[in-house]
């Protein structure tokens, strides 16, 4: 059959008005609930660095009990008007100077677990973001009390290789991290580096950790961005651990 | 006029005649979408290294072109010829928007593992193949069945790839190692290429099974 010019454009045009009224609408009526999840796995991805959590339900009313969350920039001052929990990591990632002598603009959020009983803060978690070898990146990473010893680390990936880079998101790679250090013992930033190969035992050394074979690059993506975030982080670890052992001393 | 409504109420047929049953499981082998239409090699090379990602995607296949099919038999007779195609992709991508929106909203957990192969959808061409062959030229009911029919021809082939690329590629199926720890991955298993071997090797097996000859 066919159709008059006129009946085509007016069918185009119902058409069109139909679809962008159903998408509006799913779009509208959906998304408090997505971004309920999407504020929910967040929690639960910052407390997953220290402890075991069951759902996100848990995680959320742990969050509650437990974490103190602030902002901080590079110099490690506080900033005051910005709360941790709207801070967009991949959008401040973007303001990460090209040139080193330029000044870091990025707002770091901070989030502090204290211990069951509320008296002392056990670890902090740092959220990371970089980039792999075909997208980007990110994770959080928990330190320990001493301000220096990592706890947990959990990355996530855009695109990396399955079975390859992907791993990154494997607890068994994951677990190496653990217990490396930041700094070394003066206190300069070593950050913790994934090696080339894979079966090494790198037990006695405090800053690097077994790599993944054939997935050097992920594994170098994994060293930037720790490097990059410990880097941003470094005035603030520093500055709390100056503090901390003036505490104890007195 | 009413003994024209009465034979056709009588030619009419139940909703599982022969003829319907038919529409369901001959894409599942004798006229299957990958195999022997050759459609959606793309997404079967894609989404099939693990097989849990590949059933996801073949059910969301299956209801994408299941209930896409059922819309355009049903207004079928108001499309313009001249647009078909507009129309056809428009119904499609408000359907697997609306999908993605929905899985992200409520199971947030497959939604995540999906990530794009959801959008992938719409770029499907057994969808859009099987709305131009079959939904605009068909009854709502037997599309919808062709519909499902195709989906689900579809989704065995992505299993039964999946499931050989994840035991040999990683050694395991659904996440879980199945094989011994020496077992080491087959790389190629992991690359789409290793997938288009596959797909071949299933196509040789499927034609030499059913005696099919490509004609001179």
């Amino acid at each position: 059959m066919q159709h008059s010019n006129f009946y085509i454009i007016m069918y185009t045009i119902a058409l069109t008005v139909t679809s962008g009224v159903i998408l509006a609408l799913s779009s509208l009526g959906l998304k408090p609930a997505q971004d309920k999840n999407v504020d929910m796995e967040k929690k639960q991805n910052i407390l997953q660095t220290v402890m075991v959590v069951k759902d996100r339900e848990e995680a959320v009313k742990i969050y509650g009990e437990r974490v103190k969350a602030y902002v901080i920039n590079f110099e490690g001052e506080q900033v005051k008007d910005k709360k941790a929990e709207d801070i967009d990591v991949s959008g401040e990632y973007k303001k990460k100077p090209k040139k080193e002598t330029d000044a870091d603009e990025r707002k770091l959020p901070v989030y502090e677990i204290l211990s069951a009983d509320k008296s002392k803060t056990e670890f902090y978690v740092l959220p990371l973001y970089g980039f792999g070898l075909w997208g980007n990146i990110w994770g959080y990473v928990s330190i320990k009390g001493d301000l220096n010893t990592v706890n947990g680390i959990k990355l996530a990936h855009a695109s990396e290789t399955p079975g390859l880079g992907a791993r990154i998101t494997e607890d068994d790679i994951q677990k190496r991290f653990a217990n490396k250090q930041i700094f070394d013992i003066k206190g300069a930033l070593m950050s913790v580096a994934m090696q080339k190969g894979e079966g090494n035992n790198y037990d006695t050394d405090k800053h690097k950790v077994d790599g993944m074979s054939g997935a050097t690059i992920t594994g170098k993506g994994v060293n930037n961005m720790l490097k990059d975030y410990f880097g941003c982080y470094k005035k603030f670890l520093q500055s709390k651990k100056s503090n901390s052992s003036q505490v104890s001393m007195n | 006029m009413a003994e024209v409504a009465e034979k056709e109420i009588k030619k009419s047929e139940g909703l599982f005649s022969k003829k319907n049953r038919k529409l369901l499981t001959d894409p599942l082998d004798a006229n299957n979408p990958v195999t022997v239409q050759v459609l959606g090699i793309c997404s079967s090379l894609a989404v099939t290294v693990q097989l849990k990602p590949a059933i996801v995607m073949a059910l969301g296949l299956t209801f994408v072109t299941a209930f896409s099919n059922l819309l355009i038999s049903m207004i079928r007779d108001t499309i313009p010829s001249r647009i078909r195609i507009i129309v056809q992709l428009a119904i499609v991508s408000v359907f697997v928007i609306v999908l993605d929106q929905l899985l992200k909203a409520y199971v947030y957990d497959v939604w995540k593992q999906l990530s794009v192969f959801v959008g992938l959808i719409i770029t499907n061409c057994i969808v859009m193949g099987r709305l131009e062959a079959y939904a605009m030229a068909n009854k709502p009911w037997p599309s919808f069945l062709d519909g499902i029919g195709n989906g689900l021809g579809y989704g065995v082939i992505l299993v039964a790839v999946a499931f050989i690329r994840e035991l040999f590629g990683s050694g395991s199926l659904f996440g879980f190692k199945v094989l011994p720890s020496w077992y080491i991955g087959n790389g190629l298993m992991m690359l789409p290429a290793g997938a288009c071997i596959i797909v071949g090797i299933i196509i040789w097996i499927q034609r030499s099974w059913n005696g099919y000859a490509e004609e001179d």
